[in-house]
């Protein structure tokens, strides 16, 4: 069964990747036993399976993801939240309300108002319906300090670094905790804010030089000597 | 958006791959076309035609103005469609739509590409007078395929034409009296074809317009030329088939044009 | 009859711009050139110059219109004032009302829509400047802006055209050879699928001619398919370099 592409070869919407028997796997369609790639990525070859590795990617939201939203309108219901996808999340009032209230605008914006930040679960999602989110577990609910930047989400890897080396060595320069919501959105929470600025100056940094090599130490580099400065400054 | 219900839309793709159609045609059948001319008469010219039960009313009015600039020397055409209201519960009230406006040009195309008026004709006064063909196509019933409908109303209408006669005097326009035919050297008639399941049949109607994959209108005229050709809707053709469609356009165009054009 | 104008080819069948009748103009891409937009890219063929912006799939606005079952694709085609030779009023003119429409039937065949009900993608396409061939070229580095988008496609639409000048058979026409010429037959191709999807003409041809005009355009699009491929490539390998750290 032929394939046409080295293992992780870019590929390009439109490109035969295999011919044959194969399941089409995640960014691919298969047409009359031929397997074509959708996006733009890596091809994988597995047995019997063909997928891409997307590179450009969109949040699509899953049942079960850890998601960070800003709250971006306060309904009779609840409230509804933009998770960066392209369908807006809803947060029923049910789910933060432990008794059962008469619902009042002005209630539910003490609770959450627009512009608020939350790190919650997608409950559930399908094609008729907008994603649902919950707070109810722990470590769910309203993000009261830090600051959140968004990255594609394939720069993520880089953020972590080989086997957590990068995103280690930020927390112990910055003592920010860094927190990598599924859909993209990075929250960084550290003591004050000038921490939090570095911390983010290096995800900025991380971000635009993700290409290069010797990147964990530059960023290192960089980090020491903007503490210095400051340490300097104070 | 009318909702074509999903029985129906099965009925006439097995229909199809039969070679039969829900309304009893063949593939390459056209329904009933009627030609009448002459039917407003405060228009200089103007024919109603009833393509099935689509019917459309086309107007001819002609006035005096000022040429393009890049063409001193030709008469101005211009087509306009409106989708009126009446005609279908998917027109509404307004300014032309992006399909009145693709009507009006695909129509304009097959008159201008083919030089159907000999616009040169029309000029009074090299680079400052001219007179301007207004086509106004008026949908009256939208039963499908108002392309070739209101192609073919338009030519009538032109044949139909009877113009006024105008004299430059000393910088100004005079009518004298009398009347004169409106300047037409050729006669382009459009066929479009859709394609549904991979088949293609001509003349769609509107539950087989609402099911088809797309559609392409080829555009003949007297020495079978092709001079316009639009593809629309959201499905494709291949090669093959559109050298297949403009065959058969080449082969039948002729009878359609004798219903209009009496020698 | 034109009296003492300019051939637009000469007797060796070399055009005014110097290319032979089966050349295609000059071509650089670029993708993803704006921030804002989920997708982007830009085109110079010749001397058009043309920017695509893809947003989406996001919430459809107004409500209404979203569709239950799929993407709604949203298109529009607009040419800059400063595009063309005497300025163009920024309202749209019916001719753009009509590419739009028609560039929109072009594109939507090539992507997944069913996989994001109720959302809508929007495309964008500014002609920056104008020298022929712009509805050809705005699908070209449309197909890019969606690409570049992350927006699933069965496979990248190309387009080009060819037409008759001068008696001559030729490929991807200027504004003047348009202008000049007997025929301009513009039309936009999926290459897998043996798809066109865009496909008008105006002018005069005969049936064999016909025949001919249509060959050569699918010749210069597919030339055009492998250039949008390695534009795509050379953006994306600095990209694939880093995720594989």
């Amino acid at each position: 069964m032929p394939t046409f592409y080295e293992q992780r070869q870019l590929v390009t919407p439109g490109d035969l990747l295999a011919e044959g028997n194969y399941i089409a796997g995640e960014n691919t369609f298969k047409e009359n036993e031929k397997v074509y790639a959708t996006c733009i990525g890596m091809v994988e070859y597995g047995e019997r399976k063909v997928t891409v590795v997307a590179l450009k990617a969109f949040y699509i939201p899953k049942v079960g993801d850890t998601v960070i939203g800003k709250v971006t309108d306060v309904t009779i219901g609840g409230w509804i939240v933009d998770i960066n996808a392209p369908y807006p999340a809803l947060l029923r009032a049910s789910d933060v309300m432990e008794r059962s209230y008469r619902p009042q605008k002005d209630e539910l914006s003490s609770i959450y108002d627009v512009g608020d930040l939350l790190i919650a679960n997608i409950v559930s999602y399908d094609r008729t319906r907008d994603p649902l989110l919950t707070v109810r577990e722990p470590g769910l609910g309203k993000i009261t300090h830090g600051q959140i930047v968004e990255i594609i989400p394939t720069k993520i890897p880089r953020v972590i670094g080989r086997k957590g080396s990068m995103i280690s060595m930020i927390k112990n320069e910055t003592g920010c905790h860094i927190f990598l919501g599924q859909n993209g959105i990075v929250l960084v929470r550290g003591k004050n804010s000038e921490d939090e600025r570095l911390a983010l100056m290096a995800i900025r940094k991380i971000e635009n030089e993700s290409h290069t090599s010797g990147l964990t130490d530059r960023v290192t580099e960089m980090l020491k000597k903007e503490k210095e400065g400051e340490t300097k400054n104070a | 958006m009318s909702m074509i219900i999903r029985v129906k839309q099965k009925q006439i793709a097995q229909l199809m791959s039969k070679g039969k159609r829900l309304d009893g045609r063949e593939l390459k059948e056209h329904r009933e076309i009627k030609v009448e001319m002459g039917v407003i008469e405060k228009a200089e010219g103007s024919a109603r035609v009833f393509l099935g039960k689509t019917e459309v009313l086309v107007g001819v009015k002609i006035e005096v103005g000022e040429p393009f600039p890049d063409t001193p020397n030709e008469g101005v055409l211009t087509v306009n469609v409106e989708l009126v209201p009446l005609a279908s519960p998917t027109f509404e009230p307004g300014p032309p739509d992006e399909n009145a406006i693709e009507l009006a040009r695909v129509v304009d195309r097959g008159i201008r590409e083919s030089k159907a008026i000999d616009l040169e004709k029309l000029c009074l006064e090299p680079g400052k007078k001219v007179l301007v063909v207004f086509i106004d196509v008026y949908v009256l019933n939208h039963d499908g395929n108002l392309i070739d409908a209101s192609a073919i109303a338009a030519l009538a209408a032109l044949l139909n034409t009877k113009m006024f006669k105008y004299e430059v005097e000393q910088g100004e326009v005079k009518v004298k009296p009398g009347y004169t035919p409106l300047p037409m050297q050729n006669y382009p008639i459009a066929m479009t074809f859709a394609k549904i399941n991979d088949k293609l049949i001509v003349d769609p109607w509107l539950e087989e317009e609402q099911v088809m994959d797309a559609r392409l209108t080829i555009t003949i005229d007297k020495d079978e030329k092709i001079c316009a050709i639009q593809k629309g809707g959201t499905g494709y053709f291949t090669k093959e088939q559109i050298l297949e469609i403009a065959n058969i356009a080449k082969e039948k165009a002729p009878e359609i044009r004798k219903l209009v054009v009496k020698d | 009859m034109p009296k003492k104008e300019e051939r637009m080819i000469d007797k060796d069948g070399v055009r005014i711009d110097g290319r032979k009748f089966d050349e295609l103009r000059p071509i650089k891409i670029e993708i993803g050139v704006l921030s804002n937009a989920d997708g982007s890219a830009y085109i110079e063929q010749g001397k058009n110059k043309i920017l695509a912006a893809v947003y989406g799939p996001h919430e459809v606005h107004p409500k209404h219109l979203a569709l239950p079952d799929r993407s709604l694709l949203r298109c529009r085609y607009h040419m800059a004032p400063f595009s063309v030779d005497e300025r163009k009023s920024p309202a749209p003119s019916r001719r753009e009302v009509e590419l739009s429409k028609v560039i929109r039937e072009a594109l939507e065949p090539s992507i997944f829509l069913e996989y994001y009900p109720r959302t809508s993608i929007d495309l964008f396409i500014e002609v920056l400047q104008a020298h022929g061939g712009t509805r050809c070229a705005g699908i070209t580095v449309a197909s890019l802006a969606l690409a570049d988008a992350g927006i699933p496609m069965r496979d990248l639409t190309v387009a080009c055209a060819a037409g008759k000048v001068e008696g001559q058979l030729v490929l991807d026409l200027t504004d003047e050879e348009d202008k000049k010429g007997e025929a301009d037959v513009p039309l936009a191709y999926m290459p897998n699928l043996g798809a066109i999807t865009l496909f008008q003409m105006d002018g005069q041809l005969t049936l064999e001619e016909f025949e001919k005009v249509i060959s050569l355009s699918l010749d210069g699009s597919k030339q055009l398919y492998q250039l949008q491929k390695e534009s795509l490539k050379a953006k994306y390998v600095a990209v694939k370099e880093d995720v594989e750290e």
